[in-house]
């Protein structure tokens, strides 16, 4: 319990760096790049999204030099990488916002990748546009029943119970004949061809192809967590996350709150498990394994959990430093765990740590006593602000 | 007889063989500030949760406006409108004050998932009356210059009171204080106490914890002494001064840490 009776301490070089001290950065917040960001006026905001949405979707055309690895870049982002930001931010609402340790999180994964296979090949044929609802769907209520009896649960103890989960969901699939046994089940529908996107033409159209429906998938789930995030909902979960009991003293729902977060959590894990078993076609429980749970933890702490745009950065490099180790052959996992070590003992929040929801705009600060102003910073007069974090 | 807003009705609370509370029995009338005193260890904090749900009493009940609170999940009771602070700091450490005061002020809130990512209207009416109602209590509590800063961040006097303006933001019948000047000099304590009858002065009923009973005078109406469990004395600030059981109590015991 942080109860400094002193106030911030005085501004060091550190702190002046986006990537400074976690609480230099909180206090002199002013100074960094996402003030300065919030400081543009919106439509040249609006602007820089759009070509950056525009960049992300053509990266694939774009060959650039030094970020491709000896695999196929394009089937890389859309097969390794693109999935694991999607995992990593339905894992981040549950892990980084509200706070509850979850070991299991592959299981949500094969709950999607299951449901898809079993509803357009192993017992039915539907359309896969229906199946994906439908699965996410089940993914959620496989949150829910998970949730129920064990969100009462805390700490070390959830993250038992989870543990537990994943491997009871590979290991059911690997002993039920109804789901494929250990053989696993093949023939899974690949999405309906849309234009020139084409999802049945060659192996580089098949792969563009899903590259441009991940990132869709990442894209339409940012936008709404973000939303999420600044509202009621993300306020109760980091009130969770903080302190649980404070918060259900608060007139916090923390219960309805964490099931909340554990279904969305696992929807988002579930629609990344249909992205996967459409791409791939055949999936058994082999796919599914502990290893899974633990790498996509890696990507939300490498990030920095809580922060959205950290935990896609987290998620980008856990899938994409393996690749670009090939190099290295035998140890390459080897060096992969040399830079998680590093990084988590030189950086433990993260690559970008959390952020505080501000909503005062700087202009309207009553009292900035803590603010140098002999190092006035033009772009603080900017334009307007929106009150939520952008 | 107008009902109470808040009867403790004979309630025992025992762990184990610890007898924590021996048949206490007092009533907070509407609008009034209640002082509750007693020596380190004499059972206060507990009465205080065993009315705001965290314990369930051994035996007697608490009744909120004549309702039985006994299995009220505790955010319900914040809803039905006790709120409290807590003797050691409890805020949301990694919250701005302002956040920290919108989620006492979302207790009354109803947005869920859907109107959020859709950004309903009822979604964008509550966030804008969440925030103003922060703006406004930082300022009544006299911190609304540090509203962005993380909670953490803050002095230990601007924590101390974002507790109280984050228990308010619960529009709170009842406002149970545990200890709110614990760790706080004589100038700061006085100044508390005023803010505390400002408090009161806005129509809220104000249950006040502090063990120290010079300071507890100049600002409670009446006052329940509590010394081992059990309820030695009942009474106006000057009936307590010449209370013979308190004075024993409070000599008997060894000298207050504050």
């Amino acid at each position: 319990m942080s109860q400094d009776t002193t106030s911030a301490p005085p501004p060091t070089a550190a702190a002046k760096l986006v990537f400074g001290s976690r609480f230099a950065a909180a206090a002199r917040r002013r100074r960094t790049i996402e003030t300065r960001w919030k400081a543009l006026p919106r439509p040249l905001r609006a602007l820089f999204v759009l070509v950056l949405v525009g960049f992300i979707y053509l990266l694939p055309s774009l060959h650039l030099p030094i970020i491709p690895t000896s695999s196929d870049f394009t089937a890389l982002l859309a097969i390794i990488i693109v999935p694991y930001v999607l995992v990593a931010l339905g894992l981040n609402v549950v892990v980084g916002m509200a706070g509850l340790l979850d070991l299991g999180y592959v299981g949500f994964y094969a709950v999607g990748a299951y449901s898809l296979a079993i509803l357009t090949s192993q017992h039915a044929t539907v359309p896969w546009l229906i199946s994906i609802p439908l699965s996410v769907g089940i993914s959620m209520l496989a949150g829910l029943l998970l949730g129920a009896p064990t969100l009462r649960l805390r700490g070390d103890y959830l993250a038992i119970v989870t543990l537990g989960f994943g491997e009871i969901i590979r290991l059911l699939a690997k002993s039920s004949d109804w789901m494929g046994a250990q053989s696993g089940i093949g023939n899974i529908k690949s999405p309906p061809n849309l234009g020139p996107i084409k999802f049945s033409g060659t192996i580089q159209e098949r792969n563009t192809a899903f590259y441009y429906l991940a990132v869709t998938f990442v894209i339409v789930v940012f936008f709404f967590l973000r939303r999420l995030e600044s509202s009621r909902v993300g306020r109760s979960w980091t009130a969770i996350r903080e302190d649980e009991d404070a918060a259900e003293h608060m007139g916090v729902p923390t219960f309805k709150f964490k099931l909340w977060a554990f279904a969305i959590g696992a929807g988002i894990g579930g629609l990344a498990g249909t992205l996967y078993a459409s791409n791939v076609r055949f999936i058994n429980p082999d796919n599914f394994q502990l290893k899974l749970s633990i790498l996509f933890l890696a990507a939300v702490v490498f990030g920095g959990p809580g922060n959205m745009v950290g935990v896609v950065f987290g998620a980008v490099a856990v899938s994409y430093l393996p690749e670009r180790l090939r190099f290295l052959n035998t140890t390459r996992y080897f060096w992969f765990g040399v830079v998680l070590m590093v990084m988590m003992v030189f950086r433990p929040q993260g690559l970008l740590p959390r952020k505080l929801q501000q909503r005062i705009k700087p202009r309207d600060s009553v009292m900035p006593a803590f603010i140098d102003v002999s190092e006035g910073d033009p772009d603080r007069e900017g334009g307007p602000h929106g009150t939520a974090t952008a | 007889m107008e009902q109470p807003l808040l009867k403790v009705d004979h309630v025992t609370m025992q762990f184990g063989g610890l007898v924590a509370l021996d048949d206490v029995d007092f009533s907070i009338e509407q609008g009034e500030i209640l002082g509750l005193i007693g020596p380190n260890g004499a059972g206060k904090t507990t009465l205080f949760n065993v009315a705001t749900g965290v314990y369930q009493a051994t035996a007697g009940q608490v009744r909120f406006e004549g309702r039985n609170l006994a299995k009220t999940e505790r955010h319900k009771i914040t809803k039905l409108g006790i709120a409290r602070t807590f003797q050691s700091i409890r805020l949301f450490p990694d919250m701005t004050a302002i956040e920290n005061v919108m989620v006492g002020a979302d207790a009354h809130h109803t947005t869920s998932v859907l109107s959020a990512m859709f950004h309903l209207p009822k979604h964008k009416a509550e966030e804008k009356q969440g925030l103003k109602r922060a703006l406004e209590l930082l300022e009544f509590m006299g911190i609304a210059d540090r509203g962005d800063d993380a909670a953490r961040n803050l002095p230990y006097g601007y924590q101390r009171r974002l507790e109280i303006a984050r228990a308010l933001a619960t529009n709170p019948k009842l406002l149970c204080l545990d200890e709110p000047a614990a760790g706080f000099n004589p100038a700061e304590k006085i100044e508390l106490m005023g803010l505390i009858r400002a408090i009161r002065d806005q129509g809220y009923t104000v249950l006040l914890i502090e063990h120290d009973m010079s300071l507890v005078m100049g600002v409670t109406d009446r006052i329940v002494v509590l010394d081992f469990g059990k309820k030695i004395a009942e009474g106006t600030p000057a009936e307590i001064r010449a209370d013979r059981a308190v004075i024993a109590a409070y000599l008997g015991e060894p000298a207050d840490a504050s």
